[in-house]
């Protein structure tokens, strides 16, 4: 298989640039490198060799005419089917979207591919982006390319299994409780969650909107620095993206963690971590420290109810969100033949898988007279607390640390029949959303030949401080090169 | 604190336009009461003097009122299960 598989973002870019290799080669070999491993992994739900291929070469006609080479130029992308592309089909991995193709772009695909990016294909996830496994995909199965028998993680599983695999150097996922970095963290890949507001939400269907960001997923740290300060930026269509300025984080990458304050909140984290993500967690930890970092103990003493507000929170606004699936506007209808309400109700019942389902309801429970008050309205104090423990662990620290999730990859079926075992898997990653602040995973060892993810969380809007420390970490191990067996 | 009950979910599902079959109602039933279950943590906690967090964007979120094109209709029905004269098509809303 052709060594351009393995090329960083920054590096295709590069050649590209310097005519080493044209867009459409690179195009090519990432397309080969699907059609080859597609049918062992199941990353992708649709993918669109011709477009891509005639954006590729309208890219080195341009190159070709001496104009300048766009910050992503022939960079492959693959891009998480709850994000829409203009005529392209968008499933969010769902029924109840089938045949539905959109009349936009969103504005994070159209920014990467304004700057040169090659978009793929979509890839699988978890319905409506609510899992943990992508196993809740009404379509397919996505299988771990560290070992086929286990899950790459969700609900951005088909983006993480694309970028471990070799098939796109990028892909873009979404992250409401940890959807990007859990399956980073699962498939060996970074993943980051930007600030709540970084990145223009327009364009991507909505799950819980207080929550979900879209980011990047890639191999290395610089690549999602990259890609990031083109994503990131202000949208005048989407009301809660945030009106600051982006910098080039390119610049800043390399500037070391000298004296940066690392926190630890042990006390989080004492309960219910495999043994082997724990010694790879100590020995980033130590990575850390060498490259400069200073190691303290922070506290975060409501992290513990992260989940149970989480899960309060997320549903109530999916409730919401998802109400407007009803067999009217898109997607197929069931029961026309009788009543409005009869449509509706055969509609969503047929169309909605039942993790959907289960969380619309439990969404609805929680909004409705009589437990408001018990429930969201709590949910909405309790995260309050969440947000102010970060803020006081942020006055002595400059990142918080954790392992990105308790355990590596578990098995198919291994959580299916318990939805809260499921959802426990996301104890780590919930509470950045909660708290809206940016956290990355990135790869820091095995366990049990498995991949563990290590998880830094900054201030809001210092993704900068997740780059410098992530990069100087990348800079002091090997663990970003590791590629799974069968896929080098 | 509440326990769920087949009645709830029943009730649950018809705020939510959501026709479940009795097994469902069974099985989510289980599911939910399990979940709320463990919900209850937050309920130990004293949250009297603590403001709901009632959003997460970081600054002002008001635009301008101006008015700008919308999406073409004609393109948009075209998504529509069932349309007619510009307008999407629904079942009889009243006997």
């Amino acid at each position: 298989m052709s060594s351009l598989n393995h090329l960083t973002a920054v590096e295709i870019r590069r050649r590209v640039a310097a005519r080493e290799v044209s867009a459409e080669e690179v195009t090519r070999a990432h397309l080969d490198r699907i059609t080859q491993h597609e049918p062992e992994i199941g990353a992708f739900l649709c993918t669109l060799p011709a477009r891509a291929l005639a954006q590729a070469r309208d890219l080195d006609a341009a190159l070709a005419r001496g104009d300048a080479a766009p910050r992503l130029a022939g960079v492959p992308v693959a891009v998480k089917d709850v994000l829409d592309l203009e005529g392209v089909a968008t499933t969010c991995g769902s029924r109840i979207l089938a045949g539905y193709r959109p009349p936009f772009t969103a504005t994070a695909v159209r920014r990467l591919e304004a700057a040169g990016a090659i978009i793929l294909g979509k890839t699988n996830l978890d319905e409506f982006a609510m899992g943990s496994s992508t196993e809740n995909s009404a379509y397919q199965l996505t299988r771990n390319p560290w070992d086929p028998m286990r899950v790459p993680g969700g609900s951005s599983g088909g983006s993480a299994a694309a970028v471990a695999a070799g098939m796109a150097p990028i892909s873009l996922g979404t992250d409401t409780g940890g959807s990007i970095r859990q399956p980073a963290a699962f498939c060996g890949v970074a993943g980051l969650k930007p600030t709540y507001g970084r990145v223009s939400r327009y364009g991507l269907v909505a799950f819980a909107s207080s929550l979900d960001q879209i980011g990047p997923l890639a191999r290395t740290v610089e690549d999602v620095a990259l890609v990031s300060s083109i994503l990131c930026g202000w949208d005048p269509r989407d009301a809660t993206s945030a009106k600051l300025a982006v910098p080039d984080w390119m610049i800043s990458l390399g500037d070391g963690v000298e004296g940066l304050r690392v926190g630890v909140p042990w006390g989080f984290l004492e309960r219910g971590v495999d043994a082997g993500v724990l010694t790879a967690f100590r020995e980033a930890l130590s990575a850390l420290e060498g490259a400069g970092a200073r190691l303290i103990e922070v506290a975060l003493p409501h992290a513990s109810h992260a989940i149970a507000t989480y899960y309060i929170l997320a549903t109530a606004e999916a409730s919401s969100n998802l109400a407007r699936y009803d067999g009217v506007r898109y997607g197929p209808r069931r029961g026309g033949g009788g009543s409005l309400d009869r449509m509706y109700g055969d509609t969503r019942d047929h169309g909605f898988g039942a993790e959907v389902k289960r969380r619309i309801l439990l969404g609805t429970f929680v909004l409705s007279a009589g437990y408001y008050d018990a429930y969201y309205l709590r949910a909405q104090k309790v995260r309050s607390l969440i947000r102010a423990d970060f803020d006081r662990a942020f006055e002595t620290c400059d990142l918080v640390a954790t392992p990105t999730t308790p355990t590596p990859a578990f098995r198919f079926g291994e959580k299916t029949s318990d939805p809260l075992q499921m959802y426990l898997a996301d104890i780590f990653t919930v509470p950045a959303n909660l708290a809206a602040i940016p956290g990355i995973s990135l790869p820091c060892g095995r366990a049990e030949g498995l991949p563990v993810g290590l998880q830094l969380l900054g201030r809001a809007f210092a993704e900068a401080t997740l780059f410098r420390a992530g990069h100087a970490f990348q800079q002091a191990t090997s663990h970003h090169q590791a590629t799974p067996p069968g896929f080098a | 604190m509440a326990q769920a009950t087949v009645e709830i979910v029943e009730q649950v599902a018809r705020l939510a336009r959501l026709s479940l079959t009795q097994d469902e109602k069974e099985l989510f039933t289980r599911q939910l009461d399990r979940i709320l279950e463990y919900a209850q943590s937050i309920q130990t906690l004293d949250v009297t003097s603590v403001p709901p967090m009632i959003h997460a964007a970081a600054g002002g979120i008001l635009r301008e009122d101006e008015d700008a094109p919308g999406l073409d209709r004609a393109t948009v029905l075209e998504a529509a299960p069932d349309a007619l004269d510009g307008l999407f098509r629904v079942p009889k809303v009243l006997d």
